[in-house]
C-alpha cells in the first residue's frame, strides 16, 4: 500500500461496484475520442467478421437487426477512471456473428477496427460466451454518434476504450497486435478489477 | 512508444505551488528519477487516504521537457476529489505519487508544423508544446488558437498572446473581436497544408472545433483529439 497522501481521506461513501480508482459519473456520460467524429449514416454501416475464419461475413444494418436480438444491463468502467452503473445497451451477441464466420482453431485473438481506423486488441476469450456485444440501442434509443453509434463494440468486463466506437470490423487473429492505445501505453487487456490500465500493470 | 508507465509509479516532491488564475492551481513537480516526457503528453497524480483508499487523475504537463521542474497545471472542479485536493490541501514541500509520462499519441514531434486548437484548460498541452518550439528556436512551426470565457479565466494567457496564438473569448470582447465562439473561418489563415492539427478541451469545445477542421478539408487523419470533462449534455 502506498503511503497516504497528506490531508486526503477520500471519499466517505465506497460503493462495492467501484473497482480501484474508479468514481461514480452518476447520469453524465463522458465522451472520449482521440479523433474527430464521423458521419456514419446506418444505411451505409456495415461489419465484416475476418481474417482466421472459416466463413468470413459481412452483416448490413438490415441483416444485423435481423439477428437475434441481445442485451446488456450493468456497469461500465473507463480507464479515465469514470464508472457508469446501470447501463442498459442492445444490439446482437458476438457470439451471433461468430457462430456465423466460424473462427478457426487457431484463432486466439481479434482485432476490433473502427470506422475511422481506431484498433483495439482483445483475447478472442474476452468476446466470447456471452462477454460482448455490437450493440446499436442506448436506454431504449438508437446510440449517439458521439458514443458510438450507429454501432458500437461492446466489452463492458474490460476497460471501455476496448468498446471500439463506429465498428467496423472484426479480424480473428493467431497471435495478438497491440491496438490503437496499446501501441501507445496502455495494457494489452486491460481489467478494471486488475487495474490494467497501462503497460506493466 | 516512449512512455514511463511501465516504470509505475514514483515519488514527486511539490517545489511550487501558484494560483495565476481563478479555480486553478498551477503545481512544479520535482519528479525523483524522471523521464523526459514529450511535449504533450500527461501525468497521473495518485491519492491516497489513511486507510488505503486512492484517487487518481490524468493532468496534462505544462512545461517542456528541458525544464528540470514538471509542471501541472489543474483546472479545480467542485465536484472533483483530486483538483479540489490539489487546489486547496496541496503545499510546497508536500510528497505526492505520480506516474508518467503516459501517452503516445496527443504528441508533437518537434519538426512537423502542426496547429494547435484548445478550449479553456486544453491550453496546457499546447503550452508545453510552446515552451518546446521556443527552446529549439522553432516557434515557427507551431500555429495556435485558443478560446476562453474570459481573459481571467484562460490559462497561460500572457505566454499564449506573446507567442502570437489568436484569442477566443466567449464573454467579453478581446480587442476588436466581439465576444464569440471560435469559429471555422477563425482557423483558415492557421491553417497549412502539411500540418498536423491537435484538438484539445471540453468534450463540446472538441467535438465542434474538430469539425471545423474536417469542414476546412483537414484529413481526419491528420486531427489528434484529447477530450476531458463531462459531456456536457444529459447521458
Amino acid at each position: 500500500m502506498p503511503p497516504p497522501t497528506r490531508g486526503f481521506l477520500g471519499r466517505r461513501q465506497r460503493d462495492p461496484r467501484l473497482p480501484p480508482g474508479q468514481y461514480d459519473v452518476g447520469t453524465d456520460w463522458p465522451v472520449l475520442t482521440a479523433e474527430p467524429t464521423p458521419r456514419i449514416a446506418p444505411e451505409t454501416w456495415s461489419v465484416t467478421v475476418d481474417g482466421r475464419v472459416e466463413a468470413p461475413t459481412t452483416w448490413t444494418w438490415d441483416e444485423a437487426h435481423r439477428l437475434p436480438r441481445s442485451e446488456y444491463r450493468g456497469d461500465i468502467h473507463c480507464v479515465t477512471t469514470w464508472s457508469k452503473f446501470g447501463t442498459w445497451f442492445a444490439g446482437v451477441s458476438v457470439d451471433t456473428l461468430l457462430e456465423a464466420a466460424r473462427p478457426t482453431a487457431e484463432a486466439q485473438f481479434v482485432m476490433a477496427t473502427s470506422k475511422t481506423g481506431y484498433t483495439t486488441n482483445l483475447p478472442l476469450a474476452d468476446v466470447t460466451g456471452g462477454k460482448a456485444w455490437l450493440v446499436w440501442e442506448f436506454d431504449g434509443k438508437p446510440l449517439p454518434i458521439e458514443h458510438g453509434g450507429p454501432v458500437r463494440l461492446l466489452v463492458p468486463h474490460l476497460y471501455f476504450w476496448k468498446s471500439a466506437k463506429w465498428i467496423s470490423k472484426l479480424t480473428l487473429m493467431a497471435r495478438d497486435q497491440p491496438g490503437f492505445w496499446e501501441q501507445n501505453g496502455y495494457h494489452d487487456r486491460g481489467d478494471p478489477w486488475r487495474q490494467q490500465r497501462y503497460q506493466g500493470d | 512508444m516512449v512512455t514511463a508507465a511501465n516504470r509505475g509509479w514514483r515519488t514527486a516532491t511539490v517545489s511550487g505551488v501558484r494560483r495565476p488564475i481563478a479555480r486553478a492551481v498551477q503545481l512544479r513537480l520535482d519528479v525523483h528519477d524522471r523521464v523526459d516526457h514529450l511535449p504533450g503528453q500527461h501525468y497521473v497524480v495518485r491519492l491516497t487516504a489513511p486507510d488505503g483508499y486512492t484517487a487518481q487523475r490524468s493532468y496534462s504537463v505544462a512545461s517542456a521537457p528541458g525544464d528540470p521542474l514538471v509542471e501541472l497545471f489543474v483546472e479545480r472542479l467542485d465536484d472533483g476529489e483530486v483538483s479540489t485536493h490539489l487546489a486547496d490541501v496541496v503545499e510546497r514541500g508536500d510528497e505526492l505519487e505520480v506516474r508518467g509520462p503516459i501517452g503516445g499519441w496527443f504528441v508533437w514531434d518537434q519538426v512537423s508544423p502542426a496547429l494547435l486548437v484548445a478550449g479553456g484548460s486544453g491550453v496546457v498541452p499546447f503550452v508545453s508544446m510552446l515552451r518546446t518550439a521556443r527552446a529549439l528556436g522553432r516557434t515557427d512551426l507551431l500555429r495556435i488558437a485558443v478560446s476562453a470565457r474570459t481573459r481571467e479565466e484562460l490559462p497561460y494567457a500572457d505566454e499564449l498572446e506573446e507567442a502570437g496564438a489568436l484569442v477566443v473569448l466567449t464573454r467579453e470582447a478581446n480587442g476588436i473581436r466581439p465576444a464569440g465562439r471560435l469559429t471555422a473561418a477563425d482557423l483558415v489563415p492557421l491553417w497549412e497544408p502539411g500540418q498536423t492539427a491537435y484538438v484539445c478541451g471540453s468534450s463540446g469545445f472538441a467535438e465542434a472545433a474538430g469539425q471545423f477542421l474536417v469542414e476546412l478539408g483537414v484529413d481526419p487523419a491528420a486531427i489528434r483529439v484529447e477530450r476531458f470533462g463531462p459531456s456536457g449534455g444529459p447521458a
